[in-house]
């Protein structure tokens, strides 16, 4: 199982460096994951769409842009600004969840 | 064994629909919408009878090919014979089916894909000016996310620099 080491911790990883065990995962290295996808400031909202995608992965709910879009939190162009280039890979990333397997 | 070779990532694709039919239109949607969630720049192109996918009137209700389909088949594997698909509202019947397994998989209607590709910032939706004069369409018939009718010229122009795919 790889590892890496950000913010001070060592956290595991899979290839492309998503996060393997949840139970690691803090704010302080989520501020950091973040950092290294692009994003250098997580607002209220950014942390409102982390904490939505934990408690879906949690549930076992799908992850989709749709499901994303309805959520409630965010509508698409909202989540494309929070988390440009990428949306659903670098919010999953930065949540500490596995990328999403599916085409939407 | 020689190291696998990281090829660079494509900063934009161009997307061409020609036909109507449900599953076609599908196969561009998805391959945008894509695109877009990988923060590749797209370009969809609508031309012919994809024009129903953004034409106000139509976008809500496109069907499957039920006639002339080899592949088409009822769950189960249980053959459909082209025949079967001559037969008054079996085209509904087998869209609706298709419709109810996609709405399973969280997959969205025509509408939804084709906002979302908008609301993306980074997909752009056309109509072909050709098509657009020979099913005397005006840019008022279109759906009100299509930026704005190309010529095959301008297409490429835009187009330039990414590949285009043809669905």
């Amino acid at each position: 199982m790889p590892q890496k080491r950000i913010a001070g911790h060592t956290i595991d990883v899979d290839e492309s460096g998503y996060m393997t065990n949840m139970s690691q995962w803090t704010k302080e290295i989520a501020s950091a994951l973040a950092k290294e996808v692009g994003i250098n400031n997580l607002t209220d909202k950014h942390w409102a769409v982390i904490e939505y995608i934990q408690n879906a992965v949690k549930k076992g709910d799908a992850l989709t842009i749709r499901s994303l879009g309805k959520s409630g939190i965010v509508d698409t162009k909202e989540f494309y600004e929070l988390f440009p280039e990428g949306p659903l890979k670098k919010s999953t990333l930065i949540s500490g969840v596995p990328k999403p397997a599916g085409c939407i | 064994m020689p190291a696998k070779k990281r090829h660079e990532k494509f900063q934009k694709v161009s997307i061409i629909c020609v036909r109507g039919s449900l599953e076609d239109v599908y196969a561009s949607l998805i391959l945008t919408n894509g695109a877009c969630l990988e923060g590749i720049q797209a370009n969809l192109f609508f031309t012919f009878f994809g024009l129903d996918a953004i034409t106000e009137k139509r976008m809500d209700s496109l069907h499957i090919a039920a006639i002339g389909n080899p592949a088409l088949r009822l769950p189960g594997g249980i053959p459909f014979p082209t025949v079967i698909g001559t037969i008054p509202m079996m085209e509904s019947l087998i869209t609706s089916m298709m419709k109810a397994e996609m709405d399973k998989l969280s997959i969205p209607s025509v509408r939804e894909l084709l906002e979302m590709i908008r609301d993306s910032g980074i997909g752009h939706i056309y109509a072909c000016m050709l098509a657009m004069d020979m099913f005397r369409l005006k840019k008022s018939d279109l759906w009100d996310g299509v930026e704005s009718v190309l010529t095959v010229g301008k297409f490429y122009e835009l187009a330039a620099g990414g590949p285009i795919i043809s669905t």
